[in-house]
């Protein structure tokens, strides 16, 4: 096999896995600390790149659009927290699944009529044209490196924030305890809204990232929210260290099932036969990976709550 | 009002709405009726999951597509004089509803044997999200598999045929799909008041305790689970029959999603709560969608109106709270 592929495969991969991570690092703390499935998740994703593609269209600077991206994601992360879900939070799991999905067809729609139904387009700053010579050997796409870099210090800005803040401390004290939290004096209600606003605004800053890859259209959010969801399920709902882990193990997946499944199975099967069926295994990769985990391990890899 | 009254209110507004499209000959409004009888069906179906199991399935799409399915890939046989299988196990296409319903609930209940068997190991928010998981592999895999259309779908290029009844003109379809709604609401009805019904509702409530008196929880809950996904997966094979036509949108989990709302909008756990809730659903899609292009908007709106704060949905609302059961 191609060694060089085979690392420009590896790269995709983890650049899917990073941009999934940022995406699921708010979904799992939404759950962690307040006990929400948010299927909304992925319109928050969705806002944040058509902000980042508006602002950056109006102004001409691609950096002033994902500013925008984090902010407007971030507003709207807070405001739908302060107006709906704070009314979720002790409800049954079936009651947020429906009122998330009604926030969906609200923001997908509202998007729509904003903006048409025609995809925007997102372009990239000169400086990341082109591609870059890495190892002396492969040249890789440079916004993709881009994007790996920003998407890893994401990440470990989110590890400081979480494991070394008092911020942090709160977040995870309320994840642990929420009673117990509250009883010691800290504002639970104004927790809940600063991690909403921040899982929102991870979504929508991986929104805007992304969106310059693929465009920028309504509806763009909703596989990305499932792969998020499978991410978070594989890692252990609530963990932020499993959900690191689980979207590393399916943006690897996922990639390189597309790249070399139909190549393996050639070696087993008719060539015809082995394409076709490598292509339809290769997109129920990741679905085959979280159900054998769950099988396995009924709360996902890490486990947050013991 | 009394729920009863309520019920029977709506089931003669589903009869009789179609025949008086029918008499001014208004076919349009005839097929709507039949959509409503075919989601309520799926609704029934999930219904006996989620109202009565508390099995909270995001995964149905999956059963209503397999019957879409069995009834496109069987037809699709028969018109083309393909055999299904050949050898041993030889079997042609068929394009007899009476053939295609068993088989498409077999298939139904085959898979939900073992979705229902890997999911029911976990619980609480795994098990939406497992349900989910199955439902998008089919999905994936009816897009990517060439046979059968793949992503363009499959066309059923006339609806099959029932003994006695012209199917292809609409009322005397209705008039099928009404029939099985009839017949699956009366079934569910008594399947809520016996043995096993009063298990399944007792174990949504305590596990623990129901295991304690004896009972299995794990068989109760997948005869629920399996029972539901047949009859989701019956409606299935009727609406491909109404549209003629089957693709992979069937899988999608916005068709899951979408069932899920014909429960809860009716009002959750009640009999005739998905038959309300498609009612009300449909109608929705109808008057809204000719005032403006962004339905769904407005569609949204309403259903979290109704999740925060009519908790009892339609029924509920008309009637008040239910009767403990």
């Amino acid at each position: 096999m191609d060694v060089i592929l085979l690392l420009e495969q590896l790269l995709n991969g983890l650049q899917l896995g990073i941009m999934l991570f940022l995406i699921a690092a708010g979904l799992t703390l939404i759950f962690g600390v307040m006990g929400l499935i948010n299927l909304a998740h992925g319109s928050l994703y969705m806002i944040g790149a058509f902000a980042c593609a508006a602002v950056a269209t109006w102004s001409g600077s691609f950096w002033l659009g994902l500013m925008a991206s984090l902010t407007f994601a971030a507003a709207a992360g807070a405001l739908i927290e302060v107006v709906i879900m704070r009314r979720l939070y002790h409800r049954e799991h079936l009651d947020q699944v429906l009122a998330t999905f009604a926030l969906i067809l609200i923001c997908s729609e509202g998007t729509r009529w904003l903006f048409g139904s025609f995809p925007l387009y997102l372009d990239v700053p000169d400086i990341f044209y082109g591609a870059v010579n890495l190892f002396g050997v492969l040249q890789y796409s440079r916004y993709r490196l881009f994007i790996i870099v920003i998407g890893l210090f994401t990440a470990l800005c989110i590890y400081l924030l979480i494991n070394k803040t008092r911020i942090g401390m709160r977040i995870r004290a309320g994840a642990a305890d929420r009673q117990m939290t509250a009883a010691l004096g800290i504002n639970i209600s104004l927790l809940y809204t600063l991690v909403f606003a921040l899982g929102a605004a991870l979504a929508g800053f991986s929104g805007a990232l992304v969106g310059s890859i693929q465009s920028v259209e309504v509806g763009m959010g909703e596989p990305v929210l499932i792969l998020a969801f499978v991410v978070v399920v594989i890692g252990g709902i609530g963990s932020i260290r499993g959900a690191l882990v689980g979207a590393l193990l399916v943006g690897m997946v996922d990639t390189l099932g597309r790249g070399y499944l139909p190549q393996i199975l050639q070696l087993l099967l008719d060539p015809v036969f082995a394409n076709t069926l490598g292509a339809a295994l290769s997109s129920i990769a990741i679905y085959l990976l979280m159900i054998v985990i769950l099988v396995f391990k009924p709360k996902g890899l890490f486990p947050a709550h013991g | 009002m009394s729920e009863k009254m309520l019920n029977r209110a709506l089931l003669s507004l589903l009869i009789i709405a179609p025949w008086l499209a029918h008499w001014i000959d208004e076919p349009y409004y005839v097929s709507l009726a039949t959509r409503i009888a075919i989601l309520a069906l799926a609704g029934v179906g999930l219904n006996i999951a989620l109202g009565l199991g508390g099995m909270v399935s995001f995964g149905h799409a999956a059963f209503f597509g397999i019957g879409g399915y069995v009834t496109g890939i069987l037809a699709s046989h028969a018109l083309n004089y393909e055999p299904l299988f050949s050898g041993i196990f030889a079997m042609s296409g068929s394009t007899q509803m009476l053939f295609i319903w068993p088989i498409a609930m077999l298939v139904g209940a085959i898979a939900a044997i073992f979705i229902g068997l890997l999911s029911l190991r976990t619980s609480g928010v795994y098990f939406i999200m497992i349900t989910l998981a199955f439902a998008q592999m089919i999905y994936y895999f009816s897009i990517s598999w060439p046979n059968y259309g793949g992503e363009d779908g499959l066309p059923i290029y006339l609806r099959n045929s029932f003994p006695g009844v012209n199917t292809l003109q609409p009322i005397q379809f209705f008039m099928i799909c009404c029939t099985i709604l009839l017949i699956t609401l009366w079934g569910v009805s008594r399947l809520q008041d016996s043995r096993f019904g009063n298990a399944l509702k007792a174990l949504r409530q305590n596990e623990t305790r129901v295991a304690a008196v004896g009972i299995s929880p794990l068989g109760i809950k997948l005869a629920a689970f399996v029972i539901s996904a047949m009859i989701t997966a019956l409606a299935g094979s009727l609406f491909a029959d109404l549209n003629r036509f089957v693709s992979p949108t069937m899988f999608s989990w916005h068709t899951s999603g979408q069932i899920m709302i014909f429960v809860i909008l009716g009002g959750i756990g009640r009999l005739y709560g998905p038959v309300a809730g498609a009612i009300m659903f449909i109608l929705c899609e109808a008057l809204l969608g000719s005032w403006t292009e962004y339905w769904q908007f407005f569609l949204g709106l309403l259903l979290l109106w109704v999740v925060l704060f009519a908790r009892g949905g339609l029924i509920g609302l008309l009637c008040g709270d239910k009767a403990h059961d």
